[in-house]
């Protein structure tokens, strides 16, 4: 008893947390469910926000400013309005750009008809810009790689360039490209751009934080219906849809690089008489170039995640060929193509970071040939690329040349192997996979659902804003309450408790298993480096491809929502985790070592909770993950926020309700990043590792 | 160097749009038809088989991915020109709203008669799983058959997207009185149908799903089950209990308003077009049957099938 009232006492907060669960109860219990009690379930007050959203963007799209063209097609004048105008012209030059670049890797008409016009290309049938044969973009790929990193990244090129014409992907995958192409340094020159202002001046700073909180936490399907509303259907628009999802990453990470310099350095740069510009782009931007880098890795990898969604509205290549390839039960198929959008991934990355890490030679003495070796080789490759797709042309008979443009699926492939792998998993693993989803199902799942379902709205903020207020203070606590109650006033109180549950029960379980596997694999180099790998991998790997085995395996039950969830959510968990165990001092263990420890005392007394606050920015991305799962979860068939999401990409009141609900799942997770990073800022100050 | 690129596009991109309008209006216009590709066979392959309809009059065809129900929204914005598979019970409500903001027109009917209708595979009835189907009074007595996971000992019926028709599904079951034994799920998309389906043949399970026809399980064998015959004013929404099946439903065209106006010749085979379930069928076969790419089963289609095509396009 004396020892417990000690324990206690050291730990003042443990006894708020106890007192704050009492009354929880005791609220959960009392209050009478029923739809006029106000302390039940709030009145909608922003019930009529989303047509009024609605309606005004498209006032302000279509109506606002009216134009009169004559339409000389038609033979009739047509009203148009000022901001559909200017959208639509943005949407026509990154898709010149985008068309641009695709043209080049594999032929085309576009670029011409856009220096000239349709009826010049009808007539003249010879305006058509050739393919390049495969093999010279592969090897320009591969000798990009050499010249920028060496022997290694010449021959992963090789590899990832060969496997996907080999395997016949060649072309999808060069329209993926084609718009990562633009996405990408779009993306990284805006959030530069954006990075430099807010590093300049604060105030712009107070005001970009939040919306980048919003945009990272807002799941994409929530802003499809307004992006294709403001930028029309098509490559330009899967493009812009992702420079809106990957540059919010760069602009934080290019803040926290410039404010990361010292000031000794900039002081250094001011006395060499540098004006404001050279300070920034020869000072600062090159000092802070570590986190302006992992912001340019975040960028790729955030593009090609967005492969496949952004063929939902009319991007072309890998990613709609992956949905139809699902949409026939291909999974083998699929398979090959999520590798291919990995692999571009993998390469576009290496190379980037390649290129970055390049330092000029400035007093290097070099003949002509000799400065301009790669460019000639280059061009070798060119003559040698065509002369061998003409021979080509001669050897195969059968209408493919295969040393010039392999056609779409008519590679390799592996389909068979991985089609016959699941239907193998499916036969024999489904009658003892059914009783544990049985078992889960009604022991776990249903219980845990209609619990949160039974919270009347008094308990859960009660719930929440006590656990803030416990953990950051009154400052906390009034943010998280009023991220609440904006989902409280809302019609979907009830669809949010459902999106909580399965985000709930995925964080925990992928919490769960990342901080394992993690600490299991930080004890090891070689384990870190290749979980990291796996990790990255499956960061890219598009996540739809498991919604199918899952469906065969657990039907379309909350059971297979929430696999995917873990598959998706235990990426960061992990990641963070072994990132956060690899950064404790070497020092510190040693100490303990020393002190007598062993190793399992040596990892939880020292270890874990020295790389606790980073591990704690780990669950944080591990929520969001989750929460964006949840979401796509919606794909297999649930009941939350997600079903509604989807279900706007036909409403009457589309672009208002997909915004809306999106905002409601943004602010989920919003609130527990306020919880968890609290929580995190003190743990690091009272280390003193802050 | 990227911003001039952008500047030099949007210039160029404009004097386009200045000089290129003022074209010739006699024939059908050079600028491209644009056909939307969706994520089912049959959709991808007459996208391609009408792409080549048009192509054989000279005119510009450019294919692009959409979703399909966001798709009447592109239609009516202009982004996109045609949509040729407009099935009534799950696209009806997105073409309609699109149509009475205006700028989407009816462009005609296919010959396909189609249904849209909850119903079991074939391997249901053969080895009499629930004795007395397809007739829906069967069901009374076979709720174990298709129960699942979390069905809670229900039966369960497995509906498409709420997005498709809305609660009719959960008002069929209360108002057949079957409320007490099946429960409704709505899957998330044609996706989730079809890997259950799968999976259900696999074990030779019971399952109900929401399914239509003409479709690529149509080879299969696929049994609707029957309920009480549709008629006028039967649903909720016109009045009645709901306690009905689904009529028959139409197999629609939509085209942009501007559309028989730029390209009068193309309108002309577009509105005449008309596919019968056969030929629907057909086309999703050779790919989900014969394995052909969707071009490659396009291609083959028209060869073989040119009685059938070429009098559209005169």
């Amino acid at each position: 008893m004396n020892h417990l009232t000690g324990h206690l006492a050291r730990h003042p907060k443990l006894v708020q947390f106890a007192a704050l669960l009492a009354v929880f109860f005791v609220l959960y219990f009392s209050i009478d469910p029923s739809e006029n009690n106000i302390l039940w379930r709030l009145p909608a007050f922003l019930a009529a926000v989303p047509e009024m959203l609605n309606n005004s963007v498209e006032f302000i799209m279509f109506e606002w400013l009216p134009i009169e063209t004559y339409n000389v097609e038609i033979e009739d004048y047509e009203t148009s309005a000022l901001m559909i105008e200017i959208t639509r012209a943005i949407s026509r030059s990154v898709l010149f750009c985008i068309e641009f670049i695709r043209e080049i890797l594999i032929g085309g008409q576009k670029t011409i008809v856009a220096f000239t016009s349709w009826d010049f290309v009808s007539e003249n049938k010879w305006a058509r810009w050739p393919a390049l044969p495969w093999t010279v973009v592969a090897g320009v790929a591969i000798t990009l790689g050499y010249a920028l990193s060496g022997r290694w990244l010449a021959i992963l090129v090789g590899c990832a360039t060969s496997y996907i014409a080999v395997f016949g992907q060649w072309e999808p995958a060069m329209e993926t490209l084609s718009f990562v192409l633009i996405a990408a340094p779009l993306s990284v020159v805006l959030g530069v751009f954006l990075g430099v202002v807010a590093f300049k001046s604060q105030k712009f700073e107070t005001v970009l934080m939040p919306l980048l909180n919003v945009a990272q936490t807002m799941p994409h399907f929530s802003y499809l219906v307004p992006v294709t509303v403001f930028f029309g259907v098509g490559d330009h628009a899967g493009a812009i849809a992702t420079v809106i999802f990957a540059t919010p990453p760069m602009i934080r990470l290019t803040l926290l690089g410039l404010k990361g310099v010292s000031p000794e350095v900039l002081e250094a740069g001011m006395m060499n008489g540098c004006n404001k510009v050279q300070l920034m782009f020869k000072v600062l931007i090159p000092t802070a170039r570590h986190d302006i880098l992992v912001g340019v890795n975040q960028v790729i990898m955030q593009c090609l995640a967005m492969a496949v969604i952004a063929s939902f509205i009319g991007a072309k290549g890998l990613g709609f060929n992956l949905l139809l390839a699902l949409n026939q039960l291909r999974i083998g198929q699929a398979l090959e193509l999520g590798i291919c959008i990995v692999l571009i991934a993998v390469v576009l990355e290496k190379l980037s970071l390649g290129w970055a890490n390049k330092q000029i030679d400035y007093f290097a003495d070099l003949s002509f040939v000799e400065r301009h070796k790669y460019p000639l080789i280059m061009g070798g490759i060119l003559v040698a690329g065509v002369v061998l797709a003409s021979i080509g042309g001669l050897i195969f008979k059968d209408g493919i040349n295969y040393f010039y443009l392999i056609p779409h699926n008519k590679g390799l492939t592996t389909e068979l192997f991985w089609q016959s792998g699941v239907d193998w998993i499916v036969d024999n693993c489904y009658s003892s996979l059914q009783v544990f989803n049985v078992g889960l199902i009604v022991n776990v799942l249903v219980p845990m659902k209609n619990a949160y379902l039974g919270m009347p709205v008094v308990a859960t903020f009660v719930l929440v804003m006590g656990i803030a207020y416990i953990v950051g203070g009154l400052r906390s606590a009034l943010v998280v309450g009023g991220l609440l109650l904006f989902i409280a006033s809302t019609e979907w109180w009830d669809r949010a408790l459902i999106t909580a549950y399965m985000s709930t029960f995925g964080v925990i379980i992928s919490a769960t298993i990342g901080l394992i596997s993690g600490s299991l694999c930080a004890q090891n180099k070689f384990a870190t480096k290749g979980i990291l790998l796996v990790c990255d991998t499956f960061q890219t790997f598009p996540s739809f491809i498991y919604l199918i085995p899952v469906i065969m395996l657990f039907g379309v039950t909350d059971t297979s929502v929430l696999i995917a969830v873990i598959i998706y959510a235990t990426i960061p968990a992990t990641r963070y985790t072994v990132e956060g165990l690899s950064n404790v001092p070497q020092s510190l263990q040693d100490a303990g070592t020393m002190s007598g420890v062993s190793r399992f005392q040596r990892w939880i007394q020292i270890e874990l909770p020295l790389a606790f606050p980073h591990i704690m920015l780990g669950i944080n991305q591990t929520v969001v993950f989750a929460l964006f799962m949840v979401i796509i979860g919606a794909m297999i068939g649930t009941d939350d926020l997600g079903q509604l999401i989807l279900k706007s990409l036909s409403d009457e009141f589309g672009i208002g309700n997909g915004l809306m609900l999106g905002l409601c799942v943004a602010f989920i997770g919003l609130a527990v990043d306020q919880i968890l990073r609290t929580w995190a800022n003190e743990r690091k100050k009272a280390l003193g590792v802050a | 160097m990227f911003s001039i690129t952008k500047t030099l596009g949007a210039i160029i991109a404009g004097a386009v749009l200045a000089f290129g309008s003022s074209a010739a209006i006699a024939k059908d216009s050079s600028k491209p038809i644009v056909i939307p590709t969706h994520n089912w066979s049959s959709q991808v392959v007459m996208a391609y088989v009408i792409g080549g309809i048009f192509e054989s009059l000279g005119d510009n065809v450019e294919y692009k991915p959409a979703d399909s129900q966001a798709v009447y929204e592109a239609i009516r914005l202009g982004d996109i020109t045609i949509s040729h598979e407009v099935w009534q019970s799950t696209f009806g409500k997105s073409f309609y709203k699109a149509m009475s903001k205006g700028g989407v027109i009816d462009a005609g009917t296919h010959a396909a008669a189609t249904l849209e209708e909850m119903g079991v595979p074939q391997y249901v009835i053969d080895d009499n799983l629930c004795p007395g189907l397809p007739n829906w009074e069967a069901l009374k007595n076979c709720k174990g058959v298709f129960a699942t996971a979390d069905s809670g000992g229900k039966g369960r019926w497995l509906e498409g997207p709420q997005s498709w028709h809305g609660d009719l599904m959960p008002v069929r079951v209360n108002a057949l009185g079957l409320g007490n034994d099946y429960v409704v799920k709505f899957a998330g998309g044609a996706d989730a149908i079809w890997a259950e389906l799968a999976s259900a043949k696999k074990e030779g399970r019971g399952i109900i799903t929401f399914n239509w026809t003409p479709n690529f399980t149509d080879a299969e064998g696929f049994v609707f089950i029957e309920f009480p015959p549709y008629t006028d004013g039967c649903r909720v929404a016109d009045g009645g209990d709901g306690s009905c099946g689904s009529p028959k439903g139409w197999l629609k065209k939509a085209a942009n308003y501007k559309f028989p106006k730029t390209h009068p010749a193309a309108y002309k085979a577009f509105s005449k077009i008309s596919f019968t379930t056969t030929q629907v069928g057909q086309m999703a076969a050779l790919v989900d049957v014969d394995k052909l790419s969707h071009q490659d089963a396009a291609k083959k289609w028209l060869a073989e099938n040119e009685d059938v095509w070429k009098p559209f396009t005169r």
